[in-house]
């Protein structure tokens, strides 16, 4: 099933070229935008919610063509803008059932689908008070309840972690994949950092001056290679926990490399290639014959940014810088590692393993 | 006790299948919540403060008439039902002046207007709610205190067929003010969105129209020409309604000398009447185009 499909998609303003024959397929699931500012991502967002004709080109939303069905796929779409948009003062339920209501909701299924959709998205008490008061990331959060209250089946959301701190970007990203996982609603993200998507898209499509430069599954090439980061404490027997491993997994033939990145702690890292399950199972049983502590073993993506750098070596030095800070704090922990964590009996390895489980639960 | 009555269950995300009323129940909502809203109702407490205050200091002179006719037993009311907004026409425009602006600028200055254009509605509809609802509360303004005299009148046992003639002929006058002046003042307000700037634009364009066209109307009647009386009320709102009023609703004109259009003149002003509302609702469409995303 196709949720977004434009065909040769151009739109031409008097002096520039927004978009310039987009041709793209976007299934269900949560897909990223990127672009730098100027990109032309919020120029095919307004063509796609059918409030700017397009130039040149079809495009069709859940199966309705843009040009002739505007209103059927506003009333099916929410959408989340990047800039500001909401009254100081009236309250974020007030405020959300009035939005309710203007998509078609009758006013009792108004009121209850704002309160469910605000306790989603993580507001309580202060739903009741005015929205002037609240934080940046209240805010944003009011912003996502107004795009998910009449219960779309795809949203657009701009920018969405637009002006947050890093915790707060942390949380709006792990609601957003909710709103896919948890919600079934299909999802397109917008974002000028790569980064931010890979950890949170199925699907990325990048657009660079109108152009759409490359549009692939996050899948397809953060993980066909597996880097393992694996972090062990040190013993009395084996004052050196790290050597230890090191030469235990150079003795069964497994090839270890440094974090090359300089980062702190990057020397008490060891870095190998997982081929597959049996991998993992082979560090924990040598991380445990030799008595050591296992501290954390993530898979370490690959980024997209690394894809791309051949390609748009420029334009994308800024993301790279992004991810590379992102891969520090050891955010990428794998589903597969948890998993693994949660199974492993063995006592010694696993509550230090379960250290990386909970830690990527939070997440 | 059964173990799951216990639980506090997070019963997760639920799928809303219930109906979708569309387009036009939405224009609807649009329309009662921003009617309210020029009333202050459903907003805060401080809202509500000026315009119930200017909705009493409205209502409350055709108390008093009304009092005073019953209690006098007069014959007639002291104050024809079409003089009656001439005359309180600074109510009318500070009530404007406080309202317009909350109706079309906060959705302008939030940038809420986005918002509403990602939903069914388009701009068409948008427009047409806000004109309707700020007309309804200024007629419901303008209207109540006619209410006042008429009920008064028939307590008074005033005649029944002059008064329900004078009191109709006054409903349609405050119809078509409601109606021009909403359209003038949304105009103005969706022009500057920056706050207190809509409100002293639109207190400005009402009242220096009026008394520029007033002053200009009490020299022409100095130098005794009062052909040119009736055609310079073209040139302010609220003399356009007198003038129209004169010439069609049996009303008796508050220009100099008493001199209101004739009949020939008084199509002038009801075309440009209608002129003025098309071409604000005009407007106010050409205004929202650029207002989308």
């Amino acid at each position: 099933m196709t949720v977004i499909a434009t065909e040769s998609l151009s739109k031409r303003y008097p002096r520039v070229t927004a978009l310039d024959r987009l041709s793209m397929d976007i299934g269900p699931g949560v897909t990223g935008l990127v672009g730098a500012n100027g990109a032309g991502k919020s120029t095919l967002i307004k063509i796609l919610l059918g409030l700017s004709p397009a130039t040149e080109g079809r495009a069709a939303v859940l199966g309705l063509d843009v040009a002739t069905s505007g209103g059927e796929i506003r009333e099916r779409v929410g959408y989340m803008p990047e800039h500001d948009c909401l009254p100081p003062d009236v309250s974020a339920t007030e405020f959300v059932v009035h939005m309710a209501r203007m998509s078609g909701l009758p006013p009792a299924a108004a009121r209850e689908r704002t309160a469910d959709t605000l306790r989603h998205v993580g507001l309580y008490e202060e739903r009741y008070r005015p929205i002037g008061g609240y934080s940046t990331g209240m805010k944003q959060r009011v912003k996502l309840a107004q795009a998910l209250v009449h219960d779309p089946q795809l949203v657009f959301l701009d920018e969405p972690t637009n002006g947050l701190d890093p915790v707060g970007r942390d949380e709006m990203l792990a609601l957003i994949r909710r709103v896919h996982t948890d919600f079934g609603i299909s999802v397109l993200v917008t974002s000028h950092l790569l980064g931010e998507l890979e950890r949170t898209c199925d699907h990325v499509v990048v657009v660079d001056g109108g152009k759409l430069l490359r549009s692939s599954s996050t899948t397809d090439f953060t993980q066909t290679t597996t880097t393992l980061a694996v972090e062990v404490t040190d013993s009395d027997e084996h004052p050196d926990g790290t050597g230890a491993l090191r030469k235990a997994l150079h003795g069964l033939g497994v090839d270890t490399q440094d974090d090359g990145g300089g980062l702190p702690g990057a020397g008490h890292t060891v870095l190998l290639e997982a081929a597959g399950e049996e991998t993992y199972d082979l560090v924990r049983d040598v991380v445990a014959d030799l008595g050591l502590g296992l501290v954390r073993m993530e898979q370490r993506r690959h980024h997209i940014a690394e894809v791309f750098r051949t390609k748009d070596a420029e334009s994308t030095e800024d993301e790279t810088a992004e991810t590379a800070a992102d891969g520090a704090q050891g955010r990428a922990a794998s589903e597969r590692a948890a998993a693994w964590a949660a199974n492993t009996a063995k006592t010694a390895t696993t509550a230090a393993a379960e250290q990386t489980g909970g830690g990527s639960d939070a997440r | 006790m059964p173990a799951d009555s216990t639980q506090i269950h997070n019963i997760g995300y639920r799928h809303y299948d219930g109906p979708r009323l569309g387009r036009a129940y939405a224009t609807r909502s649009l329309f009662s919540q921003s009617l309210r809203g020029a009333y202050g109702l459903g907003r805060s407490a401080k809202s509500k403060v000026l315009p119930m205050i200017l909705f009493g200091v409205m209502c409350a002179p055709a108390l008093i008439m009304v009092a005073v006719a019953v209690a006098t037993k007069a014959n007639d009311l002291p104050i024809d039902y079409t003089r009656y907004a001439i005359v309180l026409q600074a109510v009318i425009s500070l009530y404007l002046a406080a309202q317009a602006p909350q109706t079309v600028s906060r959705d302008l200055r939030f940038q809420t207007v986005p918002l509403y254009f990602s939903r069914p509605i388009d701009r068409v509809d948008y427009v047409r709610a806000k004109f309707a609802a700020l007309s309804s509360a200024l007629f419901i303004l303008t209207a109540a205190p006619l209410i006042v005299l008429y009920v008064g009148a028939l307590l008074a046992k005033l005649d029944f067929a002059d008064q329900t003639k004078g009191f109709a002929q006054g409903l349609v006058s405050v119809a078509l003010l409601s109606v021009l002046f909403s359209g003038i003042a949304l105009v103005i307000s969706a022009v500057t969105p920056r706050r207190g700037f809509g409100i002293a634009a639109v207190i400005a364009v009402l009242t220096i129209s009026y008394g520029a066209v007033s002053t200009v109307q009490a020299i022409a009647h100095e130098q005794g020409s009062s052909e040119a009386i009736s055609w310079l009320g073209l040139f302010s709102p609220i003399t356009l309604i007198d003038g129209l009023q004169t010439a069609f609703l049996g009303a008796t004109s508050a220009f100099p000398g008493k001199e209101g259009p004739s009949a020939g003149a008084g199509v002038v002003y009801v075309v440009v009447v209608l002129a003025l509302i098309a071409g604000s609702y005009a407007a106010l469409l050409r205004r929202y185009r650029k207002a989308g995303l």
